[in-house]
């Protein structure tokens, strides 16, 4: 068979010289080649003290945007679930009754909204697929759990708060 | 017997056909769109302006073309009469210029409207239109306006294909349900506020091109895509009782008639079938329905084994 590559070599069965016996040299060949390494930069950071930047495009949990006026964007279309390849999303509609109009934007709301992020693969489509600027990717990693239930986010989790919103412009695709 | 050529198609059709109905008889790939006209309705058809073809050839014994496009649902065949549509591109441009107007006052509320992904305006405008307005100008806006608790009106959607108001006439007796107004401010109704309570009046939402006329029971339940078409039937007094069940698990979430493949109709049915019954018990579920799989309706669907490998398994 040819050989893929040409570092493979040839297992040879032959005596082994004097210094090849000694054994010594050749630890200390590695030995040098481990303190070089002490040397070098570590591709690793300390990561509870040192974190590492995101770029700006990184994929972590969704967020539920509001518009200016703090009224929810999302009107239940349910283009981002059947978008979704994963099929993690599911929703549940609702009409705005008199008097909600300060709190959704349109006449039609998700009233349940709820994202699985054990089956989420994080590809973004479901931002892409959106027209009402409702849904993002953030910079935020899902929290780890124990327990399975803990990963489908509600709306609870997932609508952002309005003394604590969430700046999505750097994501944005300028076209 | 008249001989029509459509795009190249050659064929023989009885006296009194139109060039929209030799066209369909071809096949779809010929068969010019339509937002008004309608097979079972008498009448309808010539207000969209959407089956616009060119008639290269008038006849074999007046061989003049027609000057302008000619609507056609609205323009019988003659003998030895040439006509194109898509092939075309005077026509294909004509044609997106059409949908360009019926778009004008139309409402981009399409996450919200519940006839998005079975909607003829969304398809026409996915193939024809273009992806934005040229249009500076307010969209005409009307108000709210309940005309009972079964059908829902959305004045705003409205096209005006007059589809509804033909059904209202033909199929159930003692109409309720006009046009008032004219020109630019003209409205469905149904007269001096009267609800539809007819025994056939729930056809109008399926007539209905748009989202105009949606059903209120159905109304904001699920996207027509997360639901899952079967046929069924049931025995029904006043009508066929044949119709299409929109399923999400075992709850019944929607009622409407079966549609063939130009979207119509195949038997009216009743508003008892329609509205009241929403259990799987009240039907006799006969199969999945057959969705085109360009539609979005068939997305998630899995009616077919994708590995051939599982079929030898027997799974």
């Amino acid at each position: 068979m040819k050989a893929l590559t040409n570092r493979s070599k040839v297992a040879v069965d032959k005596e082994l010289t004097l210094m090849e016996r000694l054994y010594f040299p050749a630890v200390l060949k590695g030995m040098m080649i481990t303190l070089r390494h002490v040397f070098k930069k570590s591709a690793t950071v300390k990561y509870p003290e040192v974190e590492k930047e995101f770029a700006p495009v990184y994929r972590g949990h969704h967020v539920l945007k509001r518009d200016e006026q703090g009224r929810e964007n999302c009107t239940a279309c349910g283009l981002c679930a059947v978008a979704c390849p994963a099929e993690a999303i599911t929703m549940t509609a609702a009409e705005r009754k008199k008097g909600e109009e300060k709190l959704y934007r349109e006449e039609k709301y998700a009233k349940v909204y709820e994202i699985n992020m054990l089956r989420c693969i994080f590809c973004g489509l479901c931002e892409e697929a959106c027209p009402k600027e409702a849904i993002f990717l953030t910079d935020e990693i899902v929290n780890a759990s124990y327990d399975r239930k803990d990963f489908v986010y509600g709306k609870d989790k997932l609508v952002e708060k309005m003394d604590n919103r969430i700046d999505i412009t750097k994501r944005q695709k300028k076209y | 017997m008249p001989k029509v050529t459509i795009d190249g198609h050659t064929i023989q059709v009885p006296d009194g056909t139109t060039i929209l109905q030799a066209a369909r008889m071809i096949g779809p790939e010929v068969a010019p769109p339509t937002m008004c006209y309608y097979s079972k309705l008498k009448t309808s058809g010539g207000y969209c302006r959407t089956c616009i073809v060119k008639v290269t050839k008038g006849s074999d014994k007046d061989p003049r073309p027609m000057p302008k496009p000619v609507a056609s649902c609205r323009t019988m065949v003659m003998d030895g009469m040439e006509v194109v549509n898509n092939t075309s591109p005077e026509i294909v441009d004509a044609r997106k210029g059409v949908v360009e107007f019926l778009l004008i006052n139309h409402p981009l509320d399409c996450p919200v409207c519940d006839q998005a992904g079975e909607c003829h305006l969304q398809d026409l405008g996915y193939e024809h239109g273009l992806s934005s307005t040229r249009y500076d100008f307010e969209r005409r806006t009307f108000e709210r306006k309940d005309i009972g608790d079964k059908i829902q009106l959305h004045m705003n959607r409205c096209i005006l294909c007059y589809r509804c108001v033909k059904t209202a006439d033909q199929v159930t007796d003692g109409r309720s349900h006009g046009v008032m107004n004219r020109g630019d401010v003209a409205e469905i109704s149904t007269y001096i506020e009267k609800a539809i309570d007819n025994d056939f009046s729930g056809n109008v939402i399926d007539v209905c091109p748009v989202g105009a006329l949606t059903d209120k029971t159905f109304r904001f339940k699920s996207r027509v895509w997360f639901t899952k078409p079967v046929d069924a039937h049931r025995d029904c007094p006043k009508c066929s009782g044949k119709t299409t069940l929109w399923l999400k698990g075992e709850d019944v979430l929607r009622v409407t008639a079966r549609k063939d493949q130009w979207g119509e109709v195949e038997e009216w049915i009743c508003n008892e079938c329609r509205f009241d019954k929403k259990k799987t018990k009240d039907w006799i579920i006969e199969g999945p329905r057959k969705i085109d799989h360009h539609s979005v309706i068939s997305q998630n669907h899995y009616n077919k084994l994708a590995n051939p490998h599982y079929k030898k398994l027997g799974k």
